[in-house]
């Protein structure tokens, strides 16, 4: 029963944790919301989507099992780039005006959505895929290529190979699968591959497969991110322009460099989280909106500049949910007075739970405003 | 941002309000009545727009959840015109209560049969709740995006609790208004839509000069104050809470009077007025017409969902691609909203660039950002 609970909660919590991660690094660095990031998430569930009927076509079958694994490095990816494209065209130039980059990240969500209700999935594809090669291709010639004038050229002629090489492929896959070479508004559904379907038991409680999944791919992300962090030099130099701008900038770390490097990031992140969000439930346009109020919450509740604080709430969120809004307290403890009883009962729906967790963390805030675990400094600007 | 307006004269200021005024009563026997019942709309998303502005254009909270005030006013004026209208329904309490099987008015909705109370209740209710949430959060001095997801995640609560609360507020259904009675006619009614019309026009009218008072004087210093530096503000002995507090509250009261007039003319109020693309919206057209500037506000408001609604009528999914650019645009390339570029330097720029007026020579050294302007930006 309450090992149950408990599992329900960390369910939920990974969830949160997985597509708050990426938010909570990017607000810690740049302090920019990016309120783009649930729309990020979509295109990671969509990926999910494409690239399972893609491992359908008869040269893929054989491997048709192992597509989630793979789609998670794709997920990764096409948010990452859509990322780093979003920050090198727009969050740049907007450095220093979080609010502005608040509205205009969210045009940026409204142009997303739309793009996936408007474009057939194929032809999407074969953007992301324009845009990596583009942004890929000027990178990797030698640096005396780099430095020569002409460069402009190499970049230009690079990109016109990057488009040519999208419409191709957009083509390609759109007349390989049909169900991708048209645009739709409606939901489409992820469907787990069998090995993740049913449940399993575990000291006599069943737990569904998907959900340990989520679990496990929040549990290697957040190593990841951990391991890259700390273990890394351009994690130390994150770690070094997160805790101060300026001075690292004096230091010679290229914070534009980081800038792009960390939005990137999070943004693939956003991307995994999708790929856990599509085998939750069916896929649409808005699927990001649903979770990225709570990706607030974890935001606000953890702090920035400390991913333990973005772990701790997530969590504390999830637990929270689940006994709220399954109204497990009543059965935990059956003969409570009967306005509690019917005060918490009152809350035991999904929807409720979050005005009630809403209500505690602005309780919450009154005591600790900048969150569970704050950035120490000295600045009157905080 | 330094606030210049435009010099008219005198004379120029009268016509343009004999103008104004002229419009505003002949609209209804000009307009045809489905784009007057519009332009009544947008005229009453206007008054929001006003209180967007004091908070974010002049106070610098960028709040994503007016939709929060602006439906607590409509569903204040909505349940009065049920209640009025529910003589013929069993216990004499509105249909939808029957639905659920609640055969008493909930509590606090008994007040709501009185309506003197309930024209208060339109801008009390929604101030008193902006002032609690606001004090809520400043007291701990939570600014900037942190108070914006905040409230966007006040936002989504309170649409939750709205859209589930059946049995108090009739849920995701919401409240219809156009077949309630007032004054023993239909609400949807022409005449009476007409009477609203003008009612929204003198409201609008009302609250730009109520907002114009709030913003001129030492009050209104202070908000700028604390828009542009709110440490500079504590130290010099004010408090930032109250007025922060103060003026969060005003444009609460505001939202809910603009989420009156809009419920009534548009015939229902439901939770969709809480919906996070809603409250956003609002900030836009505050953005586009020029923060800062009250009038750019009034305009943009009008303008924008004029906009909207041709766009929306000639190629429906286009919209949304127009609405995220223009997104995009504005914070980038005209930060100061249209009204603010006119009134500012815009139009001497342009003109520079096009070589048609000469350009004015400065010292090199002020044409420089100065070292703490490009510190305060960071």
């Amino acid at each position: 029963m309450l090992l149950d609970s408990l599992f329900n909660g960390v369910a939920i919590g990974s969830v949160l944790l997985v597509s708050a991660l990426g938010l909570a690094i990017v607000f810690g660095l740049m302090g920019v919301i990016n309120l783009a990031h649930g729309e990020l998430m979509m295109l990671g569930a969509y990926t999910t989507y494409v690239t399972q009927l893609i491992f359908k076509l008869p040269l893929l079958k054989p491997y048709y099992n192992g597509y989630v694994i793979v789609s998670i490095f794709f997920a990764f990816i096409v948010s990452g780039v859509v990322g780093i494209l979003l920050e090198k065209t727009v969050i740049r130039k907007l450095y220093g005006s979080p609010l502005e980059t608040l509205l205009a990240t969210w045009g940026v969500s409204l142009i997303l959505q739309q793009f996936v209700r408007s474009v057939p999935l194929a032809y999407g594809t074969g953007v992301v895929i324009s845009l990596l090669i583009g942004l890929i291709l000027p990178s990797v010639f030698s640096s005396k290529v780099k430095e020569s004038i002409n460069f402009k050229y190499v970049k230009f002629s690079s990109w016109i190979f990057a488009a040519l090489a999208g419409v191709l492929s957009g083509n390609l896959i759109s007349s390989s699968v049909s169900k991708l070479s048209r645009a739709s508004a409606r939901n489409v559904d992820v469907t787990a591959p069998a090995w993740m379907r049913g449940q399993v038991e575990i000291l006599g409680t069943a737990f569904p497969k998907t959900r340990l999944m989520i679990i496990i791919i929040t549990l290697i992300s957040v190593i990841a991110i951990t391991l890259f962090l700390n273990q890394s030099v351009w994690g130390m130099r994150i770690r070094a322009v997160t805790q101060n701008r300026e001075m690292s900038d004096c230091l010679g770390i290229s914070t534009e460099k980081v800038d792009v490097l960390t939005f990137g990031i999070g943004s693939g992140l956003a991307g995994v989280a999708g790929v856990a969000v599509s085998l939750l439930g069916s896929v649409g346009p808005n699927v990001g909106g649903n979770y990225i109020v709570g990706c607030f919450m974890v935001v606000v509740l953890g702090g920035v500049g400390n991913l333990l604080g973005t772990i701790f709430a997530s969590f504390g969120i999830g637990i929270m949910t689940d006994l709220i809004g399954a109204g497990r307290l009543l059965s935990i403890w059956p003969d409570m007075p009967l306005p509690l009883f019917n005060t918490i009962n009152f809350f035991a729906t999904t929807s409720m739970a979050r005005v009630m967790i809403f209500a505690l963390i602005v309780i919450f805030l009154q005591f600790k405003p900048t969150g569970l675990f704050p950035q120490k400094g000295r600045m009157v600007e905080s | 941002m330094e606030f210049k307006s435009l010099k008219l004269s005198k004379k120029t200021t009268f016509i343009i309000w004999v103008f104004i005024i002229a419009f505003i009563i002949a609209a209804p026997s000009i307009l045809p009545v489905f784009r007057l019942n519009l332009l009544g709309r947008y005229l009453s998303l206007a008054i929001v727009a006003l209180g967007v502005d004091l908070i974010w254009g002049f106070t610098g909270l960028l709040s994503l959840g007016q939709g929060i005030f602006f439906a607590l006013g409509g569903y204040c004026a909505a349940m009065y015109l049920q209640i009025t209208s529910s003589s013929e329904f069993p216990n004499n309490i509105p249909e939808f209560f029957g639905l659920y099987g609640v055969d008493n008015l909930p509590f606090f909705w008994e007040p709501f049969r009185s309506p003197i109370f309930s024209l208060f209740a339109i801008w009390v209710i929604p101030a008193l709740v902006a002032g609690i949430l606001g004090f809520l959060v400043f007291r701990n001095r939570i600014k900037g995006v942190y108070f914006s997801i905040l409230t966007q995640a006040a936002l989504l609560v309170f649409f939750n609790f709205f859209n589930g609360q059946q049995k108090l507020i009739n849920g995701t259904n919401g409240l219809k208004t156009d077949v309630t009675q007032l004054f023993g006619q239909m609400v949807g009614s022409e005449s009476i839509q007409r009477m609203f019309f003008w009612f929204t026009a003198l409201l609008v009218i009302a609250a730009w000069f109520f907002s114009k008072w709030v913003v001129k004087g030492r009050f209104g210093n202070i908000l700028i104050g604390i828009r542009d530096d709110e440490p500079r503000v504590r130290f010099t002995g004010y408090n930032p809470v109250l007025f922060k507090t103060i003026i969060f509250s005003i444009a609460g009261g505001l939202a809910g009077i603009s989420g009156a007039l809009y419920t009534v003319q548009s015939g229902i109020v439901s939770p969709q007025f809480m919906t996070v693309p809603f409250s956003i919206e609002m900030v836009i057209w505050v953005a586009v017409g020029g923060r800062g500037t009250l009038l750019g506000a009034i305009l943009g408001a009008v303008f924008i969902n004029y906009a909207k609604s041709l766009v929306s009528e000639a190629l429906p999914a286009s919209w949304m691609f127009i609405q995220g650019g223009l997104f995009i645009l504005v914070v980038t390339a005209l930060p100061e909203g249209v009204l603010g570029w006119v009134q500012g330097e815009g139009p001497r720029n342009l003109l520079q660039r096009l070589g048609l007026k000469r350009k004015i020579e400065t010292y090199p050294s002020l044409e420089i950002k100065n070292e703490t302007e490009v510190l305060k930006n960071e």
